[in-house]
């Protein structure tokens, strides 16, 4: 028992309990509202329910976001990550090419450039947005919201360029599996996070740069007398947070098998940032949680899926959505849980 | 001269202020005559700005009053103190840059006309308002085309025209030249001349004694006293400054045992450390200095003196105009810190908030941080070795923490300050700069300090100290270099180090 109550009390004080237990609550609450929310069906070898599609939808969001929160860590942000997505989307389609050939009736699979060659050219192109908003960011000095504002805005233009204003439909269905097969039962695009979650896990954690970002978050010019690059640190997680959103931009045009340069990855950002604050991570940077991140887009995605199992008019949809937002953001704040505690009456919880 | 047939125009009497963890006044009691420049002066910390901000009102005192013209008043925000009567001029200027000259005069009360600003007026009103302080420019130019100066004329142009009783000038010298500072006294003048009370916040004594007709000096949140200043020698001022009698300096034994020390450390020739010609406009004049093995250099000098001017070149913080810097005789290019600490330096800063600690990193983290960048990113120190490294340091330096995994920022600030130092003997520097190491910490901290800086010169370590308590660079340096007005104006071997001598050449005479 006593260690039970050590590891409670252990989890209640990390940062990821609040995330953890807004995600449970939601879940909760649609499991009371539809009993058959957790049900899982096998059809096709393939795993289908809620909590797969939640997982499935929230996944470029989860991307996107393992980039984004290094960015901020750095007291840094990215605006720019959803006309990125529309780039990566735009250069792997343009690469590939949007041709259906048919021979005897049969469609034949064709490509412009090899698929992997295709793959590479749109995060290599992301990657170097990012480089660009690194550098704007750490050398040029401009402030993070200006300088990715300039990509947030001339990115759908640059996207629109690469497909020359039209949307490229695809046909080439290998692709299609990135973003919509299926591997050992799940989505192959949670392999992808996974993948990339745990690639970036080891090497923060495992190299010195996770706790030098986190240090020049909290104190850049105490981390420069320590003689830490922060310029440099700054520079490589847009790098990183750029190629990050050309991955989710390979996913989200594999699964709409389309590149639409005006709306793949609209209003990403946003979610992505909200994913990263939900997750604990502070906007005025320091400590960093990936993992806070990744239950920061599943929360996302959970709590739209119940506005709309409540059947939540739409027009009101996005209302119930912030309101809700906004109450989970105060609940993680440690002043607020005391001021309430303090009005309820209720025993205040050592944390 | 001053007007003190009305009484004093402004009257502090026991104003106290306190901010969590520190007594900023204590019982101070102030005035201020029409007619009279006054000089408030005092070392960091003093209590210097947190009475100015009482008397505009930015906070309020917790106990004390504060009389106008005989009338008690409670000033509860900046405007309303202006109200009053009473304006300031900060450091940093707060106008706008991007307006004109006549603007940013009557920026929120400009004269309107048929509902319309009246540009002309406003502007002929600049040009009379100015030329009262024998400032003749195009008021219609950008505020940013013209020099701080300037700028800072216009600002006073600007607080005077709202009517003022009273002006205080925080540190307005801090960044003129010599000829701008020249022009702001004579405007000063002026202005006192016609009946205006002014007040003066500054650290160069020179220009305390050329403008002020009287002096109040802080020391510790305490009135120190209050003197005519051309009745007051400058040593005296200094004295008063530190808070000490020249007289006064005895030393208990383990202080004796420190001092004699501190004086026999000097019989290597190996030097570690030198710098030719160094130097940077603004802020140090050219200076020459090396700091051989097992040595302490000391750097003596009030705040501004240019003392840390000169550890920031050293350590590439700010890249030097002109001059070299050789480490064991060959000559390095210092353009960052990570230079430096890759030609083995180490430097404690000054401002331990915000050049030092790393605040919400864990005491293992923050001690290990210099260490690792040194490393660089991929050589990743292994979990057990950090807590080697940082619980050796804690239990050598006596660091109060629950364990390595503590926040630093729940440690008080005499462990702060040993964490800063743990974070360099983990590099294990030859050469270590420490910019006043024991600032904000109690007296027993403070000895623990100096006797650590004697037993790393002992093994061998240069060492450069850095503190504007003169009785600590004299106690344990074998060489101090004294520093005045951004300039190395003396130096003192060995049986000459004593505070008396440091201080007649800091006022000047010899």
């Amino acid at each position: 028992m006593g260690e039970i109550s050590v590891i409670w009390k252990k989890f209640y004080s990390s940062r990821i309990f609040w995330p953890v237990a807004a995600l449970v609550f939601f879940l909760l609450v649609n499991l009371i509202i539809k009993a058959d929310f957790f049900t899982i069906e096998i059809k096709d070898g393939h795993l289908y329910g809620n909590i797969i599609d939640i997982i499935k939808n929230s996944i470029p969001i989860m991307l996107i976001s393992i980039g984004l929160t290094l960015v901020i860590a750095t007291k840094g942000i990215d605006i720019s990550v959803g006309s990125l997505v529309a780039i990566s989307s735009a250069v792997v389609a343009v690469m590939i090419g949007g041709n259906l050939v048919m021979v005897n009736g049969h469609q034949e699979f064709v490509t412009l450039f090899p698929m992997p060659v295709a793959i590479l050219g749109a995060l290599l192109v992301t990657s170097i947005a990012g480089m660009w908003n690194g550098m704007l960011v750490s050398r040029v000095g401009i402030q993070p919201i200006i300088a990715t504002l300039i990509l947030f805005i001339a990115g759908r233009g640059i996207a629109q360029l690469i497909t020359t204003g039209q949307i490229v439909y695809l046909y080439y269905e290998p692709f299609f599996f990135l973003g919509s097969g299926y591997l050992f039962g799940l989505p192959f695009s949670l392999y992808i996070v996974i993948f990339v979650l745990v690639i970036t896990m080891f090497i923060v954690r495992k190299t010195a740069i996770g706790m030098f970002i986190e240090s020049v978050g909290i104190n850049p010019t105490a981390s420069r007398f320590s003689g830490i690059n922060a310029k440099n640190i700054i520079f490589w997680c847009y790098v990183f947070c750029g190629f990050c959103s050309g991955i989710a931009g390979l996913v989200v045009c594999s699964n709409i098998k389309s590149a639409d340069g005006n709306n793949a990855g609209l209003l990403m950002e946003l979610d992505a940032i909200l994913s990263v604050v939900l997750g604990g991570t502070s906007l005025s940077g320091g400590k960093f949680y990936l993992m806070g991140s990744m239950i920061g887009a599943l929360i996302i995605q959970t709590l739209s899926v119940t506005i709309w199992s409540f059947n939540v008019p739409p027009q009101i949809s996005l209302v119930v959505k912030a309101f809700v937002i906004y109450i989970i953001c105060l609940l993680q704040s440690g002043k607020f849980r005391k001021g309430l505690f303090r009005i309820f009456g209720g025993k205040e919880i050592v944390s | 001269m001053p007007d003190n047939s009305k009484g004093p125009i402004l009257e502090m009497k026991g104003i106290n202020k306190s901010f969590p963890g520190v007594k900023a006044l204590s019982g101070v009691d102030f005035r201020l005559f029409r007619g009279e420049v006054h000089a408030l002066m005092g070392q960091n910390g003093a209590g210097k700005s947190t009475l100015i901000k009482v008397i505009t009102g930015v906070n309020r005192q917790e106990a004390g009053e504060i009389r106008l013209g005989g009338k008690l008043i409670r000033p509860d925000s900046p405007l309303d103190a202006q109200r009053l009567g009473i304006s300031t001029v900060y450091q940093e200027i707060n106008l706008c840059p991007n307006l004109s000259v006549a603007e940013n005069i009557y920026i929120g009360r400009q004269p309107i006309r048929f509902g319309k600003i009246d540009w002309k007026e406003m502007n002929d009103k600049s040009n009379k308002l100015l030329s009262t302080l024998n400032v003749s420019i195009d008021v219609t130019q950008l505020l940013s085309s013209y020099s701080v100066a300037i700028q800072q004329m216009v600002a006073i142009a600007r607080v005077l025209d709202i009517s003022a009783k009273i002006l205080i000038l925080d540190e307005p010298t801090s960044s003129l030249d010599e000829n701008e500072v020249k022009l702001l006294f004579g405007v000063l003048k002026k202005l006192r001349d016609n009946g205006l009370a002014i007040l003066f916040v500054t650290h160069f004594l020179d220009q305390a004694y050329e403008i002020s007709d009287r002096i109040t000096v802080l020391k510790n949140g305490n009135k120190e006293g209050e003197y005519i200043s051309r009745d007051l020698a400058k040593v005296e001022l200094i004295s008063k400054m530190l808070g000490k009698e020249l007289s006064e300096f005895s030393y208990s034994q383990k202080e004796t045992v420190i001092n004699t020390e501190g004086k026999k450390i000097r019989d290597s020739k190996e030097v570690l450390l030198k710098a030719e010609n160094l130097a940077r406009k603004g802020s140090i004049a050219p200076v020459d200095l090396d700091i051989s093995r097992g040595e302490i250099l000391g750097f003596a000098g009030l705040l501004g003196s240019g003392r840390t001017e000169t550890a920031r070149l050293l350590f590439g913080i700010d890249k030097a105009d002109q001059g070299d810097i050789f480490i064991k005789g060959k000559k390095k290019n210092m353009n960052n810190p990570s230079n430096a600490i890759n030609a083995g330096l180490g430097f404690c800063p000054e401002d331990r908030k915000v050049e030092g600690i790393i605040d919400q990193l864990s005491v293992r983290e923050n001690i290990i941080l210099a260490l690792q960048g040194k490393k660089g990113i991929f050589k990743n120190m292994p979990m057990k070795k950090q807590q080697e490294t940082a619980e050796n340091l804690i239990k050598m330096l006596g660091i109060i923490t629950t364990g390595t995994e503590q926040e630093v920022r729940r440690l008080s600030g005499g462990n702060q300050q040993k964490v800063m130092l743990a974070r360099w003997l983990a590099t294990d520097p030859e050469i270590l700069i420490l910019d006043e190491p024991t600032r904000g910490i109690d007296v027993g901290a403070k000895l623990e300090i100096m006797e650590l800086v004697l037993n790393l010169a002992k093994k061998g370590m240069a060492l450069l100290f850095i503190s504007s308590e003169i009785d600590e660079v004299v106690r344990c340096s074998s060489k101090v270099e004294v520093f005045k007005d951004r300039e190395k104006i003396n130096e003192l071997t060995g049986g000459d180090i004593d505070v008396n001598s440091i201080m007649h050449i800091i006022a000047g005479g010899n």
